[in-house]
Order: structure tokens, then C-alpha cells, then sequence
């Protein structure tokens, strides 16, 4: 079933600086509030991301959390995406 | 120019817009002035924003289909003098947006490090990432009949490129082969390899099939790479490669990870996450459409994308992936294989909560969608109740 927490292995390819991987970080409690408000809208409705995302190996994120991803957008310039951590795969 | 003012409309107006204002407005403009075109700005981007209920859907499969009728059925790029071609063209597009794990050509883009990057080696290095096998080293092999064993002579020069001795080869070959044969290197020529069979009983055929499973050995380079092509793009040397294999190129010292894309959207997803997936795909169907000479906005493929990847994995949009995890049956049987799926809810007992379109169509109520969307609502006060 689904596994725990991934420890860094020593082989993790560092991903953060690639040009496809847009900045992930982790919401405190206060601002997943703000969100969920701003939006009117459950945690299961947001887009998902998975516990055993590369792009999650160096936050320490649980499932339920949410991730504010920073995207470099080509129509907007900067948007910012949520999604919520999940566990399964 | 800067302003305070810009910094109050951070949140209510796109970062691109802003810059665009920045740099429009000449040096003296007066705060009051700036807070007008500011407003105006607001009030014309709210309009031009989708608005609730419209479908957005609809739109993009639209703007996507219509283009891809005009695209020519099947074109093949070439990329430079060699035979390398990579699909594109609409079956490209389909490949993409079907969520293929297996796609017809893989392809990838490695950047180096300077001074890599300027050219230096830049041959050197191709080859030494191009899977190798035994047999493109081999110079002659040949079998002695009367002694039951087996000579290869190996290409000096191009062993010398890629720094590998014949002992290694050596090594190699034993690990692969660890039980009933001998290797050793020849008395009078070190770059050929003597080869013999341990057990006293074995016939020659089998040395001949020996032959052929010895040159299929792998010896250097990354696996899954199967031809390497160096150009020029723009200032920077690049190796342009048929085949595959993200996480291998990765741990190369040379290689200039932060710029190195593939076209394998899975791989993207192992390696780099989910959000990699979806710029991938963007950017995959985008080149696709500017390669054809078309024009499609690119916010409908972000949809799409957005669409494909927020169930935390990349799905096709077909019935094993989004169409499957819509949660009404009817949407579901409407689409592809209704017996199926009729079938297997009314086992399982499913519920249908006609919360989406084409459930409430079927069933010939008002689609919440657009104007259907909004209720009526009725105040009751004191004389609704008489």
C-alpha cells in the first residue's frame, strides 16, 4: 500500500533549479485557512499532488497539507497554483 | 517607473500586466494620473476574465480540434544531416493528450556545463553517452575450429576515445558470462581477447552462439540512448539524442541538469514531479502547433494540462484516464463502453448526483452551465405567508 515518507536517498537528483519545475512550498495552518476561504472550498476539491512527488522530497509535507506551487506562467507572468498532498502512489 | 501604487494592485492585476503599465507610463506621471490607467486596467481585465458557469471546457476542445484538422496527417523532422526523426504533427498531439507511457520516439535535449557548453570535447562527450555495446568495438572475431576457441580483436582508436582498456573489457565480459568460459587477453596483441570454453564437452556449436549473445554485451554509455547527435543551438553546444534516460543523464558531472528536457512525459513525471508533467505538456503541444504554423492561445492547452494532471498523476483524456474519474455514471456511459459501466454501477449500486452536464441532458433537465447555473430564490417574509 501506499509507503511512508521517502528519506533522502543519496541518489535524489537535485530538481529544484530544472526549468520545469515551477517553487513548491508548504502553506503554514494560517494561510491553508485564508485559502480555503478565499476559494470557498473543501481540501478535496483542489488539485493533487502526490506524498512521493520529487518535487516534494525536500519539504517535509504530510498528506492533507497544502502546497503553494509558484508558477512561471507565459500569459500571466507569475501565478500561484495550490494543490493538496495525497498519499496514494 | 515605480510607484506604491503598484504595489496595491499586485494582487487584484497579473504580474504581466503590471510591467506592461511599468513600462508604458513615461518618467513623470502623476500619482493620481497612474491610479486612473491603473483602474482602468482593472476593470478591463475582470471583464476579459472567464466568467462563472461559462465552459471553458468546451471552448478548448474546440480551439485544440479545429486546428488539428488543417495539421498534415504525418510529418517527419529531421534534425540536421542524420537519419534522426521525431514525431510530430498531429499524431504527436494525440500521443500527448492520450497519456501514452509508450511513445513512438523518444527524444531528449542535453545541455552541458561550461566549458562543455562552448564545444570543448563536445564529440568526445557525445559518444561516451551513446549506449555501447561489444560489437560496435569489435574489430574481427573469429572462431578456431580445431581449438574450440574464439578471437576478437577490438578497435584500438575508438577504445582510446572513450578511455576504456582491454582489461576492463575483460572484466566485463566475465561478470556476464561468470561460469564455463575463459577470457584472457592474447600473447602477441593486447587488444584482442581469447576466448574458451572451461568444460571439455562443449561442441562448437555452442561457441557460435556464444558469438552472437558476446557482442550484444553492454559496455559503456547510458542505457536506453541509442544515437547522439551534437549541434549548435543558439551559443551553446547541446547533444540531441534518440532515446531516453533522464535519471542516468542526471548524474552525469557534465551535463547541465537544470535545462535538459525530454519529450517522455512519464519520465518528466518519475523524475521532476507531477508540476514538470504539465509544463511538459504544454510545451509539447505547444511546438507541435507553432512547428504546423497554427495559432491557438495557449490558456486552452493549460486547461488541458491543468485537467491532466490534477489527479496528482498525468491521465489521458480517454476512458482509462479522466473519463474514468468522473463521478457520475451516466457521464461516464455516455462517453465510451456504456454497457460497461451501467452494468457494473448497477452491481455496486452506485449513485448518481446529475451534478455535471451531460447526465442532465440525457435526462432532459437544464444543464448547470452558464444560465443555468444561477437559481431562483424567493425572499418569505411576513406576507409570503398570508
Amino acid at each position: 500500500m501506499a509507503r511512508k515518507k521517502k528519506t533522502r536517498s543519496k541518489e535524489q537528483i537535485e530538481i529544484k533549479n530544472h526549468v520545469f519545475v515551477p517553487k513548491h512550498e508548504k502553506c503554514s495552518e494560517a494561510e491553508k485557512k485564508r485559502v480555503l476561504e478565499k476559494y470557498a472550498a473543501d481540501l478535496k476539491d483542489f488539485p493533487k499532488i502526490s506524498i512521493n512527488d520529487p518535487a516534494l522530497y525536500t519539504l517535509e509535507a504530510a498528506p492533507g497539507d497544502l502546497i503553494k506551487i509558484t508558477r512561471e506562467s507565459q500569459t500571466a507572468g507569475k501565478t500561484v497554483f495550490y494543490r493538496v498532498v495525497i498519499e496514494i502512489q | 517607473m515605480e510607484s506604491k501604487l503598484f504595489k496595491e494592485y499586485e494582487n487584484q492585476l497579473p504580474k504581466r500586466i503590471i510591467e506592461d503599465i511599468k513600462e508604458a507610463v513615461p518618467e513623470k506621471f502623476s500619482e493620481s494620473k497612474l491610479k486612473k490607467v491603473l483602474e482602468l486596467a482593472r476593470e478591463e481585465y475582470v471583464n476579459s476574465l472567464a466568467e462563472p458557469g461559462e465552459s471553458v471546457g468546451l471552448v478548448a476542445a474546440e480551439s485544440i480540434g479545429e486546428p488539428s484538422t488543417q495539421m498534415t496527417l504525418n510529418t517527419f523532422h529531421f534534425a540536421g544531416v542524420s537519419e534522426m526523426n521525431v514525431t510530430t504533427g498531429l499524431p504527436r498531439i494525440i500521443e500527448v493528450l492520450d497519456g501514452r507511457a509508450e511513445i513512438s520516439t523518444k527524444m531528449m535535449q542535453i545541455y552541458f556545463k561550461k566549458p562543455y557548453s562552448e564545444g570543448k570535447d563536445i564529440k568526445k562527450i557525445a559518444e561516451s553517452i551513446k549506449e555501447t555495446t561489444l560489437r560496435e568495438y569489435i574489430q574481427e572475431i573469429s572462431i578456431d575450429v580445431a581449438e574450440a576457441q574464439m578471437s576478437m580483436t577490438l578497435k584500438a582508436e575508438k577504445l582510446a576515445r572513450v578511455d576504456i582498456k582491454p582489461g576492463q573489457i575483460i572484466k566485463v565480459l566475465e561478470k556476464s558470462f561468470p561460469k564455463g568460459y575463459q577470457f584472457r587477453p592474447s600473447k602477441d596483441d593486447d587488444h584482442t581477447i581469447m576466448l574458451k570454453s572451461t568444460s571439455k564437452e562443449d561442441d562448437l556449436n555452442n561457441l557460435y552462439k556464444l558469438k552472437e549473445k558476446v557482442q550484444d554485451v553492454y559496455i559503456n554509455g547510458i542505457k536506453g540512448i541509442t544515437q547522439v547527435l551534437p549541434v549548435k543551438r543558439g551559443d551553446e553546444y547541446i547533444v540531441v539524442t534518440a532515446g531516453s534516460n533522464l535519471k542516468d543523464v542526471a548524474k552525469l558531472e557534465f551535463v547541465n541538469f537544470d535545462k535538459t528536457v525530454t519529450n517522455d512525459i512519464f519520465e518528466i513525471e518519475r523524475v521532476l514531479g507531477i508540476e514538470a508533467a504539465r509544463q511538459a505538456i504544454i510545451n509539447e503541444v505547444l511546438k507541435v502547433i507553432d512547428e504546423q504554423g497554427l495559432n491557438v492561445d495557449p490558456r486552452h492547452i493549460m486547461l488541458v494540462a491543468d485537467t491532466m494532471s490534477g489527479s496528482g498523476t498525468v491521465l489521458g483524456i480517454n476512458r482509462y484516464g479522466i473519463v474514468k474519474e468522473k463521478p457520475s455514471v451516466l457521464a461516464r456511459a455516455s462517453f465510451e463502453t456504456p454497457i460497461k459501466h451501467v452494468i457494473n454501477s448497477a452491481i455496486s449500486g452506485e449513485t448518481d448526483y446529475l451534478r455535471s452536464v451531460i447526465e442532465n441532458v440525457m435526462i432532459n433537465q437544464v444543464v448547470p452551465t452558464g444560465t443555468g447555473i444561477p437559481k431562483l430564490v424567493v425572499k418569505t417574509g411576513k406576507k409570503a405567508k398570508n
